[in-house]
Parts: structure tokens; sequence; C-alpha cells
């Protein structure tokens, strides 16, 4: 069946999840008609982008059992080249392919030397190492002000096709203007359907089995007959590839990139949370995750808001609904899910379809 | 008599291992290294001092975060939350005692810095004791769990900092009879700094004692070694454990006082961004040792302040730079502990 070779033999499992995947698509389709307003097309974007961001650590963390806090870093990378390139090159799909395949030559370049240099010991130093070359990257991008912007970033413009000028019709089609940003939108959602499509067949491929059975046990992997460095190092370049891919969607969306938009520390807390609440070691988890997330972070506050007046002038209770706070209740929901759910939600929907049958 | 005559040659049989003193070194050759390098001797003077501060209080932060990894295995990616907790907890006491802080009394400025510190230490302790009964202990020998779950203790901890402290960041004065610095020959010494290498030396000292003099450092450097051969001779380890992680807590909330007094200022991110620091130290110390830990935390803070003064564009990457010397050198860090 097609549908079933689309997804690479990977189907949801769950009605509940399948039911959920759906409409989220639908809702990114439909985002620009049913719920006008550049906040809501922003949220939809970063949605997308993030599904890809977060899948690619997926690859890393859930699949093969590594924990880094170096993504962000390739994250950095491709936006950065994007802007870089689109900056000197100018607006052109020249620059475009240009800034992208610098971007991916660096990373792999880049995730390559990491990997052979310190996938070799354990867990915990590599966490460690990831964590102190992605500060180390990012006080580099800050001080290459020259070709990075430094923290002011750099504002660039985007192919004409995908500018906020061009305009594919003069009238509006059902209330919506038909300009290069809604073409941008599209080309978005396309692009993150293909690629999350992509990273499904790579996880489903002998290769993506052999990254599942490093993550279960790496001494009977190796056992067997597998180089386990060789094949992490590979999940490692893999998963920084598609994650400079995200960091160009990102820096074309937003015709903009900085530290703090594509490199900071923060965004590495929130995909290690979106991974963990979707559900670790299975791509829809990413999904769920991603959108969950990044739904809660820009509309919780406004519940907050209400909560906080409604708490009214009760000193602590306040506090800790105030808006600003939602980090507090999604790092609370993070640590519960490592306990109680460590498949997350994908797990825990899958576990009850499994029941009912 | 005879058997005793055995003993003594059974004794003279058993191996004496030779201390690897090597290490021990390196802080003597850098700083003599950096002399030629900085110009005039005051200056050198003004930067080593200013390197030791900064190392002693990367040291007392850094040492219960390497003593539990060496016990345990458990790396606590949440150490940082007990230095900004010692830190606020500092603004809170020293703010409400205003009146001493900025009389010109050593004595009052003291007594006033000493509740301060007090404070920290035992609150940072008893969140230490929460921390690990809640965080850690569930996720025992699941490194890659207990990497992400500390992560998420610190993500929580900080926002509740946040919740009581709120967001900006708070002005934390010295006491006016720290401020200033002292002047030898040409070589200005900032008083505050003194006072942190003196603290810091009298930790390590008392530290040192501890772990070499007494019975539970006996324990827990055999602990170190091997966890399993102590337990088998009927200890628990579990409860030296939670003993060392609360001491470390501890510690960390009363480097957190220090550092912020040496920044002057406090954030909530400042444990998160001390972090980063705390590992390079610990890898270059060798995971486990606290004397190692010393030397690296020491030589973190002079490279960090001669390439400051010589280069500072390197400076921001002068430690990792360190570390990975380190490394090439010794791929276990300065000293490697136990079967690690």
């Amino acid at each position: 069946m097609i549908f079933d070779r689309l997804l690479s033999g990977d189907p949801p499992r769950s009605r509940m999840l399948a039911l959920i995947l759906v409409a989220i698509l639908a809702g990114l389709l439909f985002t620009p008609f049913a719920f006008p307003g550049a906040k809501a097309l922003n949220v939809a974007a970063k949605i997308c982008i993030f599904i890809v961001l977060v899948a690619s650590f997926d690859l890393l963390l859930g699949y093969t059992g590594i924990v880094s806090f170096a993504h962000t870093m390739f994250f950095g990378i491709g936006a950065y080249g994007v802007a870089i390139a689109l900056t000197h090159i100018g607006p052109t799909w020249t620059g475009v392919v240009a800034g992208v395949a610098a971007a991916l030559v660096i990373s792999l370049v880049l995730s390559l030397v990491i990997g052979l240099f310190s996938l070799r010991v354990k867990a915990l130093f590599y966490a460690m190492i990831t964590l102190a070359v992605a500060t180390a990257f990012q006080t580099l991008a800050s001080q290459l002000s020259d070709l990075t912007g430094g923290e002011d970033g750099l504002t660039f413009k985007v192919p004409e096709l995908l500018s906020p000028a061009f305009s594919l019709r003069e009238q509006p089609f059902l209330g919506v203007s038909l300009d290069g940003r809604l073409i941008a939108f599209y080309l978005l959602i396309a692009v993150t359907v293909a690629l999350f499509l992509l990273m499904l067949r790579i996880v489903n491929s002998p290769f993506g089995r052999v990254l599942q059975a490093i993550r279960e046990n790496e001494f009977r992997a190796e056992a067997i007959g597998y180089r386990t460095v060789v094949y992490r190092t590979f999940s490692n370049m893999l998963s920084a590839s598609f994650a400079t891919l995200a960091g160009a969607l990102l820096a074309l969306w937003l015709r903009y990139n900085g530290p703090d938009t594509s490199l900071s520390f923060e965004i590495m807390i929130d995909i290690l949370l979106m991974v963990v609440i979707g559900g670790m070691g299975t791509l829809y988890g990413s999904v769920i995750g991603a959108t969950l997330f990044i739904i809660v972070q820009n509309y919780l506050q406004d519940l907050m808001k209400v909560a906080s007046e409604g708490v009214g002038k009760v000193p602590l209770l306040r506090d800790l609904v105030h808006p600003d706070r939602w980090l507090l209740w999604l790092g609370i929901l993070f640590v519960l899910s490592i306990y109680r759910f460590p498949a997350g939600v994908v797990g825990k929907l899958r576990a009850r379809a499994v029941r009912r049958t | 008599m005879k058997s005793s005559a055995t003993a003594g040659q059974a004794m003279d049989a058993l191996p004496t291992v030779k201390p690897d003193r090597l290490p021990l070194l390196l802080l003597p050759v850098l700083a003599l290294a950096a002399l030629p390098l900085t110009g005039s001797f005051s200056t050198w003077v003004t930067l080593t001092f200013a390197g030791l501060a900064m190392g002693m209080i990367i040291f007392i932060i850094a040492s219960g975060l390497t003593l539990v990894f060496g016990l345990m295995d458990v790396l606590n990616f949440g150490h940082g939350v007990f230095i900004t907790l010692g830190a606020f907890l500092a603004t809170s006491v020293l703010g409400r005692m205003t009146g001493w802080t900025e009389s010109e009394s050593l004595l009052r400025n003291l007594l006033a810095l000493l509740p301060a510190m007090l404070a920290a230490v035992v609150v940072a302790g008893a969140v230490g004791l929460a921390f690990e009964r809640l965080i850690i202990r569930p996720v025992y020998g699941q490194p890659l769990k207990q990497i992400m779950i500390t992560m998420g203790g610190m993500i929580v901890g900080v926002e509740l900092i946040k919740v009581v402290w709120g967001a900006q960041a708070i002005p934390l004065p010295l006491p006016a009879a720290f401020r200033g610095s002292l002047l030898f020959g040409d070589a200005a010494v900032e008083k505050y700094r003194l006072i942190a290498v003196v603290v810091g030396l009298g930790i390590f000292l008392a530290m040192f004692w501890v772990l070499s003099r007494t019975k539970v450092g006996l324990l827990i450097r055999a602990g170190v070694q091997d966890r399993e051969m102590v337990e088998s001779l009927g200890y628990r380890i579990g409860r030296l454990f939670v003993g060392v992680f609360v001491a470390g807590s501890a510690l960390a909330g009363l480097g957190g006082v220090m550092w912020g007094l040496y920044q002057q200022s406090v954030t909530p991110e400042m444990g998160g961004q001390i972090n980063v620091l705390l590992f390079i130290v610990i890898i270059i110390g060798g995971m486990g040792s606290v004397g190692g830990c010393f030397i690296g935390a020491l030589m973190v803070g002079l490279v960090s302040n001669y390439a400051g003064f010589l280069a500072p564009k390197v400076a921001l990457f002068s430690n990792i730079l360190l570390m990975v010397i380190i490394l090439l050198w010794r791929p276990q860090g300065l000293y490697s502990v136990g079967k690690r």
C-alpha cells in the first residue's frame, strides 16, 4: 500500500495518535485561512521547523542513545549559513543553495570530528564535551561580528518569490492575500513533510535497526559484528545535517538570524523537553512534542495571565502562575514524564492501543 | 616474637605506591611561564592573585560535583542550581543587614557575611537532600536518564528561584571593609580576592584533612576506588553518598555566595553559566579526584586571567584549549581514579 510505503512501514499504530497527527497536519495546512494574523502563522511555521529539528535530535537521543548538547550548534550553522550567504550574495536562489551547501559541509565535518574524538567515551563525557564545544561555538559566533553580525545578528532579504512584496494575484483568496509569505509557508510545510518522511525512512532502514541495537545494548551490537563507533558517528552526522537544514528553514522564514534565535542554550533545553515529552525513540513523538511545546510556549502565557488575575493577591500562588513562569510547569512535566512515562505521549497512546486489542 | 617479625617483613614487602606529583608542578610552571609574557612583575602578581581567587571559588563549587561522580557515577547537571540558590540567599541576608555591611568595621562586616554564608550552606544542603531524594535516587545507574533528569531539576529549580526572587539581576555589593585593594610594592591585590584565596585554601585543607585523616574520609576514598568492595565490607555506601551529596550541595551554596560577591551581582542564569566551567575543571582533574579538581580549578582560574590580559579574544576559549591540551597529555585527566 502506498501509504504504508510513505511511512516506511512504521505507521502510528494507535488510532488516537493517527487522529492527532492528521489534526496537526490539517491545522498547519489551514492556519493561514483559519487563524488570521501574523502570530498564528509564525507559530505554525515555528512548529514545522521544530518538528524537523526535534526529529533530528531524536535520531541521536532516542534512536542511538547519545545525549548531545551541541545540537543547537548545527541548527545555528544552518541558519548562519543561509543568513551569511544571502547577505553577501544577495537575495537569489543561488545564495540559498550556496548557503545551505556550505553549512551542510561545515556541519558534516564538525560532527565527524566531534564524533570520532568523543563518541568512544561514555555518555556522560560526550554530554559534557558537546556542552563545552557548543558554548565555545556560541561565543565564537558572537565574536566574529564582521561575519555574523555579532549579538545583533543579520537581517537579510530572501529570494523575491518568498518575500512579502511578491504577489501571486491581486485579489485576496478567501480573505487571505496570496503573497510571498504564503508561498514560503507552504514551501516550509512541504519541506518539513519531506524531511520527516526521509528521517522515518532512515530509522526504519537496516541502518536504523543497528542504531537501535546500539541503544539497547552496545556491547552486544559490537559482538554481532557492527562497528559501533562508525554507526554512532554516522548517526551523529545525519542528525547534524537535518538540524542544519532545520536551521536553514528557520533563517529563510524569519529573514533574520542571531545568536539568540538559533544558538542559545535555551533552545537546546527546549528541544530536550520536546523530545522527552513527545516520546523518545519514535519520530512521531517529535511531532507531538514540538507542537505541544510551542503552542504552550506561545499560548499558555495568555491562559496563565487569566489564572494569575483570577488568583488575585495570594502571594506565592500568584507568582507561581505568573505568565513568565510557563517554563516551570513544562519543567515539572518534563521531570514527571521521565519518571512516569519515559516513552512520552506517543508511548502512552500506543500502549493504550495495544491494551485495547 | 617470630610472628611479629614476619609481619614486619610482610610490611616491607608491600609495594609502596609512588605518589604522582607531576601535575603539582603544572601550577608553578604555568605561573612562571606567564611572568615574562605579562611584562611587569606587579601586573603578574595582580593577575596571579585574581586567578587564584577565581580558581579557589571554582574549586569550592566543583569539589562536591567530582566526589559525587566518583562515588556513585552520578553527574549532576543541576549542580548550578545550588550556586544560584546560595548567591540569592546572600542577597536576601546581606540586603537586610546593610547597617553592618556598610560600616567600616571589619568585624561587623564579617558578622554580616557569616550568617549569609551559613544560610547558604544550610539551605543549599537541605535542598540538596531533597534533590537527591526526588531527582537522583530514582535513576541510579541509568546515565541517559540521569543527565536529562538533573537537567530538568535545574530548569525547575531556576524557575522556582525566579518565583521567589524575580528574574532580574540583583546587585550584591561587597561589605565596605572588603572593597578596594592592598598594595604590595607596585602590585595591587584586591582585598576580596585575598579573602577568597584564604577561605578557599581553608576549605581545601579541611576537606583534605577529612578525606585523608578520618574514617569517613577513608570510606569515601575507598568508595570512589571500588564501591562494591566497600559495600561487601558492610558499609552502607548509599548513606555515605547522601552525605557527600548534601555536603557538595552546601559547598556549592557557599561557593555561590563567594562567586556572587566576586561578580557583585547575581542572576538566575549564573549557575548554568558556571556549569560549563565546572565540567571543564572536573574533566581536567580526572573525574572523582579532589586533588585533581583543586589543581584543575586553579589552572582554569590562572589561565583565564592570564589569557584575559594577554589576548582577550582567546580568553573565551582558553579553558577549552586547556582541557584539550591536558587530555592529550593524560586522556583520563590529571589523576585517574579507580576503575574508570
